[in-house]
């Protein structure tokens, strides 16, 4: 929980901001993040964000689950409660892949969602800084994280030669926290301007 | 465009390699005839036979999958196998000719005379047991070789059309109204030949060659079962030759995006291949009724348990491991490694289905299995090459080549 100063940049063109990025980060600025109103192919790439391991989470989430499964059912059907089914043996392997399989698309599939919305830093009752409304509505949003160092008007002026259409200040907490948008701060501050 | 490689000229060690294949594959054969095929002994012969049927068999729906390929892609409206679809449009020119080596086969074996491998022939036999008699509306020697003849016939011929409209995308650029027109006529002919591949590999055909080995046995998993078989096989094959044309510098278009779509078809449907033998095999194993396992009784607990466990692991479990990680996708290595243990895991996976059937009490893989194999695969590398020199590499002109070239996984 530590407050941070970011300078934001708003971009309304994928074209410009392709470009934008490659700029800011020749220039050795550190990209916090780019807030976009949909998928953008490619952006992660010219980020330079890693390759994400969601999927190796959800490999070992996978074969948590059929472990579980698999663990669980010879443990009954063959030393807790022995049932004859049909004649079949105990440990009716067949029988039981349907279940292995079920546990482990289940426990892949809640593990990688509940770990995405870590990663996202998205739960109910938390609350993360909006650095602009319209990320979600029209414009690509670059948020570019300072330091002591740096020289923001600078840094603003970089943006908006790049092709920026509006550039900001703003400090704020980069974490998540608990809170509910009705009750905390307003988030967004002309709210009113716009109601009115 | 114009530095573009679009001429194929086949190596010379390439040919060298095909017809080394096929020597080995003609000797092997000659010997095979020679030692079981006139040997008194029905059964040797059926061996023979059976050792033949099922490679053509193999061979001939792993070609028809390419074209199922180019059809199924076509009509998702897919651009991103545009920069590789000379491909598996030269595989698919093998369809008529080893669709006629498994006529010629087929024919013999239904007119031979002899009921070894199709027991349902015995015309006598089958008056007598109720159970092959209610079979004979489908299981009779008429409707054996009209379906036969007019399955491989129209394989070959939408085939044919569908590659011959491939081929007015080398000609001129399109303009909006004929480049539409281009694009509703591929999904006319791909709708063509999709509708006859679902009534015939998707359901019939792997039940009339392939299931009536064992007459009083049925599944009706088993059509889709091989059809999985031979679409994941088609898909390894595609995947060889297309990395082996990269490896000569041709198929400039085409890079590690393609390759990682490929490979997620080699890897989803080895899944899905294993989905339906292990539900053919669970419901017959939970029932455990005689009839059904009489299938099973020779491969799980009899001769070709081994053969029949080793397929489960190479044909899963080898996919499943190895393909699942994004970088093996993209890994030409790997995935030629791959493709190769996976078009050997559905051959033996073919073997077992027919010899399984021909001969219960021992395992019969041999010098005769991998010799008549050798001659499959020479013929199919050399008559691929030909017909990927025959045409342009790339076809230049059609709508939706843009799409793969940026094509981004």
């Amino acid at each position: 929980m530590a407050k941070k100063k970011f300078v934001v940049g708003c971009f309304d063109d994928e074209a410009v901001l392709f470009p934008a990025v490659k700029k800011v980060r020749t220039a050795g600025y550190k990209l916090h993040d780019i807030y976009t109103p949909f998928a953008v192919h490619g952006l992660d790439h010219a980020m330079g964000l890693r390759e994400t391991s969601l999927h190796t989470a959800g490999f070992f989430y996978g074969i948590t689950g059929t472990t579980t499964a698999l663990s669980c059912i010879t443990w009954i059907f063959t030393k807790d409660w022995p049932l004859n089914i049909g004649g079949k043996p105990h440990f009716a392997l067949p029988a039981w892949i349907p279940i292995c399989f079920e546990l482990t698309v289940l426990f892949a599939a809640v593990g990688m969602v509940l770990t995405f919305c870590y990663l996202c830093q998205l739960a109910p009752f938390v609350k993360k800084h909006h650095f602009h409304a319209r990320a979600t509505d029209d414009l690509f949003v670059m948020v570019i994280e300072c330091t002591d160092k740096t020289n923001t008007d600078d840094l603003r002026a970089f943006l908006s030669n790049s092709g920026a259409l509006e550039t900001d200040l703003q400090i704020a907490e980069a974490d998540w926290w608990v809170g509910s948008y009705d009750k905390d701060e307003v988030p967004f501050e002309n709210k009113k301007e716009i109601a009115a | 465009m114009a530095s573009l490689k679009q001429q194929f000229e086949i190596p010379g060690n390439l040919k060298t390699w095909a017809y080394a294949l096929i020597a080995v594959g003609l000797v092997a054969f000659l010997a095979g005839f020679f030692k079981s095929g006139l040997s008194k002994d029905e059964h040797e012969q059926a061996i023979f036979l059976g050792t033949i049927m099922y490679n053509t068999i193999f061979w001939t729906l792993v070609c028809n999958a390419a074209m199922f390929f180019i059809c199924f892609t076509t009509l998702a409206m897919g651009g991103w196998q545009q920069s590789f679809r000379r491909i598996p449009e030269a595989i698919s020119t093998m369809v008529p000719i080893f669709g006629s080596i498994t006529f010629v086969v087929l024919l013999y074996v239904v007119f031979s005379g002899k009921h070894d491998i199709y027991h349902w022939l015995d015309t006598a036999a089958v008056d007598k047991d109720p159970i092959l008699k209610g079979k004979s509306g489908f299981l009779n020697l008429k409707f054996f070789v009209f379906w036969t003849t007019l399955a491989i016939a129209l394989w070959s011929i939408l085939g044919y059309r569908m590659r011959q409209l491939s081929s007015e995308a080398d000609i001129q650029a399109f303009d909006n109204v004929s480049g539409a027109k281009f694009i509703f006529q591929n999904t006319v002919r791909a709708s063509m030949f999709i509708a006859w591949f679902g009534l015939t590999v998707g359901s019939t055909i792997p039940w009339l060659w392939m299931m009536s080995i064992t007459p009083h046995w049925y599944s009706t998993m088993y059509s889709w079962y091989t059809f999985m078989s031979s679409l994941v096989s088609g898909m390894s094959l595609i995947a060889l030759w297309v990395i082996y044309m990269k490896n000569k510098g041709y198929l400039e278009y085409t890079n590690q995006e393609h390759l990682h779509d490929i490979g997620k078809f080699m890897f989803a449907f080895s899944i899905f291949w294993t989905y339906l033998w292990f539900s053919q095999y669970m419901l017959i194993w939970y029932a455990n009724i005689p009839e059904e396992t009489v299938y099973f009784k020779s491969r799980v607990q009899g001769a070709y348990k081994g053969i029949f466990f080793f397929n489960l692991i190479i044909n899963f479990l080898c996919p499943l491991l190895i393909l699942m990680k994004k970088d093996a996708k993209r890994n030409y290595t790997l995935v030629t490694f791959m493709a190769v243990l996976i078009l050997f895991g559905h051959w033996i996976d073919f073997y077992q289905m027919v010899m399984g059937s021909i001969s219960k009490d021992y395992v019969t893989l041999g010098w005769l299995d991998f010799g008549i194999l050798s001659l499959f695969v020479g013929l199919m590398i050399l008559f691929v090459a030909k017909a990927l020199a025959s045409k342009n590499l790339i076809p230049k002109y059609h709508p939706f080549l843009k799409e793969s070239i940026i094509h981004h996984t």
